[in-house]
């Protein structure tokens, strides 16, 4: 089974470089802790105690997995998650 | 140094003009690796609020797909402050996520005076750099 996670510039540290990792799971957080057996350190730039980061953006194939159950959101063979910090800031 | 041609700069400070009292947004596009900023890509600010902004997810997953395939990067980021000073805050700061991007700051509160700076913003360090005002 092969999921493609398409990684952002700022996480590739821990990817080596890598734009597009593979990975496996049923769900969107065992996808996440299996990537984080290959890459260690990824999973909690993704998830805190609450779940799925606040201002990193997590798209399954072309949707927002906020609208899909968030960590729980099922993942197949074929899948592609994009994984996108949130570009966000101002003054207050 | 940020090098941006006078359009470039006129169409950021005129975004932050119009949507002023709320912060504007938005990205420059231009070739891989060139430095250069080429594509003006104003975006929605998904908060709308006077003090912060935030892409809406989907319309960032849009423009960033398509840089992908143009073999585009976000070579500038840009928003605006519209009561404090074109300078990045330390939430600018903690949400900088793109780390070979030029981040402009314009702020618009006063309507009289242009405020248009740039910084680099890596490890939770800003410097601020020059900006080189010149045509293509």
């Amino acid at each position: 089974m092969a999921i493609e996670v398409r990684i952002p510039t700022i996480l590739r540290t821990y990817t080596s470089g890598a734009k597009s990792v593979e990975g496996s799971g049923g769900t969107l957080d065992e996808l996440f802790s299996d990537l984080n057996k290959q890459y260690d350190g990824l999973r909690e730039r993704l998830v805190d105690d609450s779940g799925l980061r606040r201002f990193v953006n997590v798209y399954l194939n072309d949707e927002d997995v906020r609208f899909l159950g968030g960590l729980a959101a099922q993942v197949h063979d074929g899948d592609t998650v994009t994984v996108l910090p949130a570009v966000a800031g101002g003054a207050g | 140094m940020l090098t941006i041609s006078p359009e470039l700069r006129a169409k950021i400070i005129a975004h932050a003009r119009a949507d002023h009292p709320d912060e504007a947004c938005g990205v420059i596009a231009g070739p891989a690796g060139s430095d250069r900023p080429e594509r003006f890509i104003p975006m929605l600010n998904a908060e709308r609020s006077p003090t912060f902004y935030r892409f809406d997810s989907m319309e960032q997953l849009r423009v960033w797909r398509e840089m992908d395939d143009r073999d585009e990067e976000p070579v500038v980021i840009y928003h605006s402050h519209t009561a404090t000073e074109a300078y990045p805050s330390r939430t600018d700061v903690s949400y900088a996520s793109e780390p070979g991007a030029h981040y402009v700051l314009v702020s618009t509160r006063d309507p009289d005076t242009e405020e248009f700076r740039s910084f680099r913003i890596l490890d939770g360090v800003v410097t601020e750099e020059d900006v080189t005002v010149t045509p293509e």
